[in-house]
């Protein structure tokens, strides 16, 4: 039996890889691979280089911010392997050039992405050029390495992927429980209202009542105001006004804990709420603005007070009016802007305070508001050495050797490391199979370009669609539209299903496709009229599908699985909130169960190499007949 | 270094830390985060493995990092190492350590990476008592043992690592002594302790009294010790032509032992004996980044650590744990 290492050199060499992601598994990965005598090697990635990724982005140094990842890995790497072809691209792999001709060049794909978005676009790209791929993901020090083989494995999308929790609008706007609500509330509404774009759709305010100004005044800085006093007006009028209005419908509080308005002389006393002196520190012109500075408060693991934060929110709004005005109107939060983590930290402890939830640190607060996934080196190591073990299995051909394998914290059955056999293709699988699926959705009252946003661009993932009716074209995305041809499509967006050329009404199928992802799909609509808002929010329902598990809130607390429009861009490929909950049963699908990003309904066997054969049924799930074992 | 060490003082993380460090502190908290830049860790032997361990406690932030490998970097050096430049009028007639460290320390700014001359075979305890942890690698048993010996009879708490790497196996040996620490179990921080073999101990346990499916390398790796130190060989300095010899002593020893032959396979003999020197670069990953991981645990007090041994073959994919007792069971 010769070394698997001796054995793989000749495929090894001749390979071409195609690798997705230059971040945390990225950098380990492309490091391993140049190491393992792989010599043809192109890698995309669209991200620049920012301080928190060098704790394990080690291909990286502190010069390097700014620059593009893909690149940057590049030029590192030819250092200690400088006879290897690497080909970088600085781009989104979702971008036009990167289609099915292009993938079919590689012998196999290897993902290290963020977000589940990206990872379903390759997936159907790998299937569609017949591409082996290698999917990966770690977060803090759980991860996971899977082998997909169009055919012969479940595809990435046979089992169902958690997507980010989204909550209810009147939760975020009117009866929020939990920390994370009050950080929405501060991020895609207060934040977005006062310092982003003016002509964006806001639920801020919904329930104050009119009271003859317009709604838009009421945020607006008027002219020549004292900044000072803006600021205290904007405060009173959130967290003071706001909630006085609510407090006057009954109705919402008759089973909830009414909350306090707070005004500003409330929360700090007369004198200190006219310090503004630190605001105006000339010698500070050259460093990042930061109302925590000014005010001296220099612990982001600290909890700070009503009184504390109520001054960090002044003090950032002034800032931000201040010294970037010019940004104003344009503004999207970002995790990496210090003072808008500060402003939103502030903004959400306040409203915490009033509805009597508990306030948490700007560490953990940054974490809620930018999706932020802990990460650490040594688990994208052990990832991306394992990802290259099954890159080389595949590129031998003998798909009876391909193993998943899970990274675990808390061994079971004494393995830190669990290699299990893949599954055969989900028959359901409506990306790799060829499965309708089921709208139910009132087609006199639906938009086209409500099923278009929220369910073919969402739900399923499709990037640039089409829709058809019959032979009917009633939308195309994507380049290269006659003016004539877009107005059209326009047009057909504003109308109501029933009321598009070829009229949408109970029983009729619609084909819809992505020509980038050669993916292609049927949907079967069922008029239905009343759909409940709490439960089916989109006002229209998908079934045939594997329908996404929510992610639920982390053990430790809200950090995790935040909401909002950025969606979930985490790091390294992340596997979303794990529990730190010890395996207390040997079941995989227990323990696994822990780590949101599985199917909770996987029923794996561990395959056990031993001379006596023992393999182990780890679930005795009558359906683990339909999930047939890859022979 | 035990996790319940005395008091660790108030003051905060710098800006720099908190940014650099920001991402990992969300996985371990900022107390761990400064006993890491408080403790000293020494690596003898400079090979794929180590240097991955090494990177990934660098760039963890450990207070200091000391390599100790006089070997001269030779082009066959350059196979499973990303830290040494290939080009030989950098390398050439300069050690191993010198050359890491010096990309090494590019790495995190924030860390101490230095050189130790000398073989660990001679190091006394005063020397070791510098460090917190010590992780040897590519030594003889013999030193191994002598090590592991020293750092047992220190007042200092130290923690004792060897990592080997042979073609695509690999073994981890953990040698903590009387560690506590802290393990989360359903949310709330829970006080543990474990006591720990000494590596003496842990090899000198009678292999009948071991469970039938015990990790198959423990055997394997020990067959090899006993042969390299027969023979009176450096650390896997072996061949495919040594085979016939290493089944001999198999032989040997598990007629000795009361152990089948069978469960030291000679498929998997023949893997490690024709590897030699040979290290497979994605289980050097996989092996860096487990002992890395073990490493900050034993310095943060936080985690159950692997007790104590640890293995990965990538013919079965599996990275398992076995706690060898010693010989002395009851």
């Amino acid at each position: 039996m010769v070394s698997s290492a001796a054995a793989s050199e000749e495929p090894v060499k001749a390979a071409k890889v195609l690798m997705v992601g230059a971040g945390g598994i990225g950098c380990e990965l492309l490091k391993t691979l140049a190491l393992s005598g792989f010599r043809d090697i192109h890698l995309i990635d669209l991200d620049t280089i920012e301080v928190s990724n060098l704790n394990r982005q080690f291909l990286f140094r502190q010069c390097h911010v700014g620059q593009s990842k893909a690149h940057v890995a590049r030029d590192a790497v030819l250092k200690f392997r400088p006879n290897i072809n690497i080909s970088s691209y600085h781009a989104n792999v979702k971008d036009a050039q990167f289609n099915v001709e292009f993938f079919k060049q590689f012998n196999v794909v290897l993902n290290g992405l963020d977000n589940l978005d990206a990872r379903r676009h390759v997936n159907r790209l790998c299937l569609a050029a017949e591409v082996p791929l290698v999917e990966s993901g770690t977060t803090g020090f759980l991860g996971q390495v899977t082998v997909h083989v169009k055919g012969k494995t479940e595809c990435y999308e046979c089992q169902p992927k958690p997507v980010p929790k989204s909550y209810p609008v009147c939760t975020i706007t009117s009866t929020p429980s939990k920390f994370v609500h009050c950080i929405v509330w501060a991020k895609d509404l207060l934040f977005a209202k006062l310092f982003g774009n003016k002509n964006q759709d806001n639920d801020l305010n919904t329930h104050s009542s009119e009271n003859g100004t317009s709604k838009s005044n009421v945020f607006e800085r008027n002219t020549d105001e004292d900044l000072d006093q803006y600021a205290r007006r904007i405060y009173d009028h959130v967290f003071g006004y706001n909630i006085e209005s609510a407090l006057e419908n009954e109705e919402t509080w008759k089973n909830r804990r009414r909350p306090n308005p707070v005004y500003i002389r409330d929360a700090l006393h007369e004198e200190d709420s006219r310090q503004n002196g630190s605001s105006h520190d000339c010698s500070n012109k050259q460093v990042e603005p930061s109302a925590m500075v000014s005010l001296g408060l220099r612990n982001p693991q600290e909890i700070c007070n009503l009184a504390d934060n109520s001054r960090v929110f002044l003090e950032a709004l002034k800032l931000f009016f201040e010294k970037r005005e010019k940004e104003i109107g344009n503004l999207i939060f970002d995790k990496d802007d210090q003072l808008a983590v500060e402003f939103v930290t502030a903004a959400a402890n306040i409203r915490a305070s009033s509805f009597g939830i508990p306030l948490h640190s700007i560490f953990e607060a940054k974490g809620v508001a930018g999706n932020i996934v802990h990460a650490v080196a040594t688990t994208n190591a052990i990832i991306a050495g394992l990802i290259v073990i099954e890159a080389i299995k595949v590129l031998q051909g003998d798909y009876k050797k391909y193993r998943m394998t899970y990274c675990l914290e808390h061994p079971s059955r004494k393995m830190l490391l669990m290699p299990v056999e893949p599954f055969e293709p989900n028959k359901s699988c409506y990306v790799c199979s060829e499965t309708p699926l089921l709208l139910e959705v009132n087609t006199k009252t639906t938009k086209l370009r409500e099923v278009i946003d929220k369910i073919i661009k969402s739900k399923l993932g499709m990037n640039l669609p089409l829709v058809m009716i019959g032979h009917t074209l009633v939308f195309e995305d994507g380049e290269g539209l006659e003016e004539d041809e877009a107005a059209n499509y326009a047009l057909n967006l504003e109308k109501v299903l029933a009321e598009l050329p070829a009229p949408v009404i109970n029983g009729t199928k619609l084909t819809v496709e992505d020509f980038q992802q050669e993916l292609s799909c049927s949907i079967n609509i069922k008029h239905r009229e009343e759909f409940d808002e709490e439960n089916e929010p989109d006002g229209m329902v998908l079934s045939g599908w594997s329908a996404p598990v929510e992610k639920q809130g982390a053990s430790n607390g809200d950090n995790q699985s935040v909401a909002s429009s950025s969606g979930a861009h985490d790091t390294d490929g992340n596997l979303e909130d794990i529990s730190t909950k010890p395996v207390m049963k040997r079941k995989l699908d227990e323990i696994l169960e822990s780590k949101e990003n599985f199917d909770a309904s996987s029923n794996a066997q561990v395959v056990d190499d031993d001379d006596d054969d023992d393999i182990v049924m780890l679930d005795e799930d009558p359906n683990l007949s339909k999930k047939k074992r890859l022979q | 270094m035990g996790g319940g060490g005395g008091g660790v003082p108030e003051e905060l993380l710098t800006a720099q830390e908190t940014a650099l460090y920001d991402r990992q502190i969300r996985v371990w908290g900022v107390d761990a985060q400064k006993r890491l830049s408080k403790a000293h860790v020494l690596v003898c032997g400079v090979n794929g493995a180590t240097i991955e361990l090494c990177k990934n406690i660098v760039l963890a932030g450990v207070g200091s990092l000391s390599l100790m490998d006089d070997h001269v970097v030779t082009e066959d050096d350059l196979n499973a190492n990303f830290l040494i430049p290939p080009d030989e009028s950098i390398y050439s007639g300069r050690s191993r350590a010198e050359v890491c460290c010096e990309s090494l320390k590019d790495f995190n700014p924030m860390v101490r990476v230095s050189v130790e001359k000398g073989d660990p075979s001679l190091i006394d305890e005063e020397f070791l008592d510098k460090f917190d942890i010590i992780v040897l690698s590519r030594t003889s048993m013999k030193t191994k043992l002598f090590v592991n010996d020293n750092c047992r009879k220190s007042s200092k708490h130290i923690a004792f690592y060897a990592i080997e790497c042979k073609g695509s196996c690999g073994e981890i040996f953990v040698d903590l002594q009387n560690h506590s620490y802290v393990q989360k179990h359903a949310g709330e921080p829970e006080p543990k302790e474990l006591t720990y073999h000494s590596l003496q101990e842990a090899i000198s346990v009678p292999w009948k009294n071991l469970p039938r499916k015990t990790a198959k390398l423990y055997f394997a790796m020990r067959v090899l010790e006993n042969y390299e130190l027969s023979q009176g060989r450096s650390a896997c300095e072996t061949s495919l032509s040594d085979l016939p010899a290493v089944l001999a002593l198999r032989k040997n020893m598990c007629d000795e032992m009361s152990l089948n032959e069978s469960q030291i396979p000679t498929a998997l003999l023949e893997r490690l004996v024709a590897a030699g020197k040979k290290e497979h670069p994605p289980v050097c990953a996989i092996l860096g980044g487990i002992l890395g991981q073990e490493v900050i645990k034993s310095i943060s007090g936080k985690g159950d650590p692997i007790k104590n041994f640890f293995y990965f073959d990538d013919t079965d994919g599996k990275g398992v744990m076995e706690d060898i007792p010693g010989p002395s069971t009851n």
